[in-house]
């Protein structure tokens, strides 16, 4: 639509899209309201929730494992670097650990979840609408929301923590090794001063908190974009692409917000 | 069925206005007219995926507008589709697709299932073909096992939209037998949408020709190709000219090019 | 069979993310091991507690045996009271055991260490440690230092 030119149509322009974003957040949480009711699709057909675990977690995993190991031993040889000027090399189990169960392992493994299943959904039920299945779907009396939609919300949803807590502990034992093998850390030393400092009920399940909420965030975005997509090859690629950066920029967000929270002792 | 002084906007622009048809039971009833007079918005008002702004749609004597969200997903298991782009599931096989709608609305054991399944995929001639996948299927047939899945179910009615669109002859001498068989075998009524003058023609019990909303002409098909009406004989005949205008509304043709 | 497989990978993909976890609690992480009832607190004042927290470990010979419950002000003596929740296991501590507040490493956390005494009496609950060191204030010693080299 002509807005008109020069500062008028500037004004316009930027008001139009701020409108429409809020129109789309409207419809956003509209659609997650519209889907609770296929929550029962847990129980009634849990085969179709495991099939997309498969989808997404599963095949999320190898990325996850070895992004995992990469940080973890990134992490210790950094940290080794600094500690090592205070003579405090001893902490670096210390500092991996809660750097990877606080931070890390949640946000990393969110934005790599994104990025590999959220688009994937994303693209899957953008085209299923774009070839008519869901249309087909709808005339042959099956709900697409509850067939399609929501089994593949709920295994974003479960994977994600799950996830995140391979890539932590993959991280974790990668740093003991580099720390050990390479560093000539004790490995004794790196186990107990990270038990002594990690604390389960603030530091991990923290961690925990976050993902959930991260995974929770991801798998809506994925599958609202999907199934908002136009249906046209631009209009799925254009979902896709959207998919990775609303929720990849909503999980830093959140982040930032949660921990803000949590280091304020709420 | 029948519709009844059924109106339909889509961003304030009328697709129908007024529309009255009546569809007999075990008959094939083919609706045509031009590309964009609202051929597939008509299916979707039947199948109850859209709401009409004035009259209604009744089926079987059931108004499906004003049906709950459970009585027409009841209605719609007892209607089939054929989708033009078949619309098939692509991440499952062939039999796969056809036993999709016995697998989600029915609880039969798996042997019958496989029976049922292969039936249909006989019908249409594509029982070797029940491991494939719909990516190795050509246009043809898959509308071939699109068909064997609106049927499987055993509907009373099955709505086709353009069977006939992108085929090859063949294919399409294919389709048009079969629709006529299952028809008169299995005792349903049928609906086609289609804009194929000859095909539709050559199966159609009655025809119903759309144009501006409303009901232009119909007859049986005999009739329709007798007919004198102009706008019958331009949809008939294919001529570019008639009472569709070949050019889009414009102003003076002179003007416009002097003016600039 | 094909969904078998699925079935079996993703039955392996959760164990895997449940055992992260696990490990994640218990190997990583402190288990909170002094659950109420299975600790028993006595107190000690101190002159002064420097950084030390709530949950600091509570040591004896570099043996972790309990924590640090409470740290408070007897308004009073301007002494401050920490309440020591020790371990049940460990219940034969002398009565003249005295607590020191140490650092682990020249920058590292604080932490209450326990010395035992030779009493033949026990600590029981809600008994009161007498014998205290306070926390050695770094910065403090540094600058009595320079005021007596000054002195010189």
């Amino acid at each position: 639509m002509d807005q008109g030119r020069g500062i008028v149509g500037h004004v316009r322009r930027l008001g139009r899209q701020t409108l429409d974003g809020v129109a789309r957040l409207g419809r956003a949480m509209l659609f997650l309201l519209r889907l609770t009711p296929g929550l029962p699709v847990l129980f009634t057909r849990f085969s179709l929730v495991i099939q997309q675990i498969y989808v997404s977690g599963v095949l999320t995993l190898i990325i996850v494992l070895v992004s995992g190991a990469f940080v973890g031993m990134i992490l210790a040889l950094q940290g080794y670097n600094t500690l090592v000027r205070y003579d405090a090399q001893s902490s670096l189990g210390l500092l991996v650990a809660l750097s990877l169960v606080r931070e890390l392992g949640p946000v990393l493994t969110a934005l790599l979840f994104a990025g590999r299943a959220g688009s994937a959904m994303t693209a899957e039920i953008g085209l299923m609408k774009a070839t008519e299945q869901l249309a087909g779907m709808e005339m042959m009396a099956v709900d697409p929301l509850k067939r399609v939609v929501m089994p593949r919300f709920l295994a974003g949803w479960v994977s994600v923590p799950l996830l995140a807590a391979i890539f932590s502990a993959v991280g974790i034992l990668a740093a003991y090794v580099v720390a050990v093998s390479d560093l000539g850390l004790d490995g004794g030393v790196f186990w107990s001063q990270m038990q002594s400092g990690v604390s389960v009920t603030n530091d991990i399940m923290g961690g925990v908190v976050k993902s959930v909420v991260f995974g929770l965030v991801i798998s809506w975005i994925a599958v609202f974009e999907g199934y908002d997509a136009r249906p046209t090859s631009e209009g799925v690629s254009l979902a896709t692409t959207r998919t990775v950066v609303s929720s990849s920029l909503a999980v830093l967000g959140l982040d930032f917000i949660m921990t803000a929270f949590m280091l304020r002792g709420l | 069925m029948s519709v009844r002084g059924l109106s339909f906007y889509r961003d304030r622009r009328m697709i129908f206005q007024g529309l009255d048809l009546a569809i007999e039971r075990g008959k094939v009833t083919a609706i045509m007219g031009g590309s964009g007079v609202g051929k597939t918005t008509l299916l979707n008002l039947i199948g109850g995926r859209l709401a009409p702004a004035a009259g209604g749609v009744a089926v079987d004597g059931q108004r499906v507008a004003a049906l709950s969200r459970q009585e027409l997903f009841a209605l719609r298991r007892r209607m089939g589709m054929l989708f033009q782009s078949s619309a098939l599931l692509t991440d499952l096989s062939v039999f796969e697709n056809v036993a999709f709608p016995l697998r989600e609305h029915t609880r039969l054991p798996e042997p019958l299932i496989r029976d049922l399944v292969l039936m249909k995929l006989e019908l249409v001639g594509l029982r070797g073909a029940r491991d494939l996948y719909p990516a190795e299927l050509s246009g043809g047939m898959a509308r071939r096992v699109g068909l064997a899945r609106a049927i499987s179910l055993d509907p009373m009615m099955v709505m086709y939209d353009e069977p006939f669109a992108g085929l090859d002859p063949i294919s399409m001498g294919v389709i048009t037998k079969l629709i006529r068989e299952l028809n008169d075998a299995l005792g349903m009524t049928s609906i086609v949408v289609t804009h194929d003058v000859a095909e539709a023609c050559h199966i159609a019990d009655y025809i119903y020709l759309l144009g501006e909303g409303r009901v232009v002409a119909e007859g049986t098909s005999a009739a329709m190709q007798a007919s004198a009406a102009p706008e019958v004989r331009q949809f008939m005949g294919g001529l570019p000219d008639g009472p569709v205008a070949f050019h889009y509304p414009a102003g003076d043709y002179l003007a416009d090019l002097l003016g600039s | 069979m094909q969904t078998r497989t699925v079935e079996f990978a993703v039955g392996l993909f959760v164990l895997a993310g449940l055992l992260a976890l696990a490990m994640l609690a218990l190997k990583v992480g402190n288990m909170p091991m002094f659950g109420s009832g299975q600790y028993y607190s006595v107190t000690a004042s101190f002159g002064n507690v420097g950084s030390l927290k709530e949950k600091a470990p509570v040591m004896l010979a570099g043996v972790r045996i309990g924590q640090v419950g409470h740290i408070g002000l007897n308004q009073q003596t301007f002494e401050a009271v920490v309440r020591l929740d020790i371990s049940k296991k460990y219940d034969n501590l002398p009565v003249d055991t005295s607590a020191s507040i140490l650092t682990q490493g020249l920058l590292g956390e604080q932490f209450v260490s326990l010395d035992p005494g030779g009493s033949q009496r026990y600590l029981k609950n809600g008994d009161k440690i007498r014998v205290t060191q306070s926390a050695i204030m770094l910065d403090k010693i540094i600058s009595q230092l320079l005021y007596s080299k000054a002195g010189h």
